[in-house]
């Protein structure tokens, strides 16, 4: 089997603004039919460096290299659009995209939001918002899809479905994905790889890799207690005799 | 049988409100009403400082008005201030250097009410040239930006990834907006021309599902308040530029009493 083509490629990337380093020497390769996804905590770099790769940002030092002329499909994080702006999905999908009416219906029914077709944006739900924007990004047929917490805003069900969507989309299309999470555990039956990030690469790897990893453990378990902590009934409790937490046993 | 002055009042009023509608409906997409405000300030700027050189006023004020677009499209780009903030900083600077300056000069004296709010019924031949001059260019650059503009509204770092030159379209609109404010403040003042461009377009967004029958309807609906406003004057004796804005505002509370017109049913049910 040939190795597959690389579509992107970041080395060394490094981001400072003022004294913080956003981002510190990071390398990243994308191939395509390949599904990276970046994880870690909040303020970890995730969305900027998704920024520096699409080109929107540039890195203080580092390079980033897309394959010429690669077609990329983005879905951006969230969407405000003020209510005052009246767009129907139809022609979110339409603009910027010659795309014939066509081929707009068959592209929802994939992404399993066609009945939304002509209502309002502001109308939509966290889900079908997601799907929409998903279908957007998929009517420029991508090689490449970068996908900003694409289940941001949908229940657990909902999440299962959009990883599953992604899936395949990849074997359908044979594109590659680079996504952010901030999900630690539906997304790791959708993803080949995971970078670890945390201003730099914490770990990286399969995700079967991943979970075992010390760093990544250890950056998950304070998360998991860190969210745990909203249900907790001590508020003084201390990470370090909160060992229970760290084998991931709160992993859900 | 109308007055001369009076048909000329309409027409620059007319002139000014189909400008306004679809600029009006950017300024509310886009939550501009503020730098509308801060550009329309800076006129008052360009007003004195033509006195000061002895340039033709509106020139003087479309040069300001599109120095200071300048300005602000490098400041926002800036993280030390908050962009309202800098906004206020522009916008209340301008407007007072302008009045400290007018006040200063001497054996000119100014009609400063008629540039505050506006002397519809004084429009000349050369206004009308200038409204219809300026307007009709700066309508087809707007039409020529229309589906970047709506893109970037839409969102603009996705705008970006899809090919739109962002910064050149920002640029460009900015100073299209420079100019709509210069050739509006003759109609209605410069401490009135945000009012003219966002509530024609708050009024026809109930109306409108799509941008750009938001964009006609809010022409249009300024167009009946420059014509009530500018009857109302005349019949009971009001400034004009400020009941244009009363018609204006009227028109928007009439608005309100028909249902929204969002196709909200049309969703499918599976």
């Amino acid at each position: 089997m040939s190795s597959p083509e690389i579509l992107l490629e970041l080395t060394a990337i490094t981001l400072i603004r003022g004294r913080r380093h956003l981002l510190q020497d990071i390398d990243l390769q994308l191939a395509r039919g390949e599904i990276v996804t970046l994880i870690g905590p909040n303020g970890a770099g995730k969305t900027t460096l998704l920024r520096v790769a699409l080109g929107l940002l540039a890195p203080t030092s580092g390079e980033v290299q897309r394959k010429a002329g690669v077609r990329i499909g983005y879905m951006p994080q969230q969407l405000q659009i003020d209510p005052t702006f009246p767009l129907t999905v139809k022609r979110f999908l339409a603009m910027n995209n010659r795309a014939q009416q066509e081929r707009m219906l068959p592209l929802l029914e994939e992404v399993g939001a066609d009945q939304v077709l002509d209502s309002p944006l502001q109308n939509l739900s966290g889900g079908e918002m997601q799907r929409v924007l998903l279908a957007r990004a998929l009517l420029r047929e991508p090689e490449l899809l970068v996908l900003d917490e694409p289940v941001q805003g949908v229940d657990v069900h909902g999440q299962i479905d959009l990883y599953q969507l992604i899936s395949r989309v990849r074997e359908q299309r044979n594109c590659a994905v680079l996504m952010v999470s901030h999900d630690l555990h539906l997304v790791m039956s959708a993803t080949d790889r995971v970078l670890c990030l945390n201003g730099h690469i914490c770990c990286s790897g399969t995700p079967e890799a991943v979970t075992s990893n010390p760093a990544f453990i250890e950056m998950f378990g304070l998360q998991a207690i860190e969210s745990l902590a909203i249900y907790s009934h001590d508020k003084n409790h201390r990470h370090d005799n909160c060992s229970g937490c760290k084998d991931g046993s709160h992993a859900r | 049988m109308l007055d001369d002055f009076v048909l000329r009042a309409l027409l620059g009023g007319v002139g000014v409100a189909l400008i306004a509608g679809p600029f009006g409906s950017f300024v509310v997409w886009r939550r501009l009403a503020y730098f509308g405000d801060t550009m329309a300030h800076s006129a008052l700027l360009g007003v004195a400082l033509g006195f000061l050189l002895h340039l033709n006023l509106t020139f003087a004020v479309i040069l300001v008005c599109q120095m200071l677009a300048l300005l602000l499209f490098f400041g926002q780009r800036q993280r030390f201030l908050a962009s309202d903030t800098l906004l206020g900083i522009f916008s209340h600077g301008a407007l007072s250097i302008g009045l400290v300056v007018l006040a200063s000069l001497d054996g000119v004296r100014v009609d400063l009410m008629a540039y505050l709010f506006g002397d519809i019924l004084a429009v000349g031949r050369a206004d009308l040239g200038w409204i219809f001059g300026v307007g009709g260019v700066v309508l087809a650059g707007l039409l020529w930006l229309w589906r970047p503009l709506l893109a970037i509204t839409v969102h603009e770092d996705l705008a970006r990834v899809e090919g739109v030159a962002v910064d050149r379209v920002n640029a460009a609109f900015l100073l299209l907006i420079a100019l709509t404010v210069a050739i509006m403040m003759k109609v209605v003042g410069l401490l009135l021309v945000t009012s003219l461009l966002i509530i024609p377009a708050a009024t026809a967004r109930r109306f409108a599902c799509t941008p750009e029958i938001m964009a006609v309807f809010a022409s249009l609906i300024g167009c009946c308040a420059v014509g009530v406003g500018i009857y109302g004057s005349f019949h009971f004796d009001t400034p004009a530029g400020p009941s244009v804005v009363v018609a204006a505002s009227l028109l928007f509370l009439l608005g309100l009493l028909f249902p929204q017109r969002v196709n909200e049913g049309s969703r499918k049910v599976r």
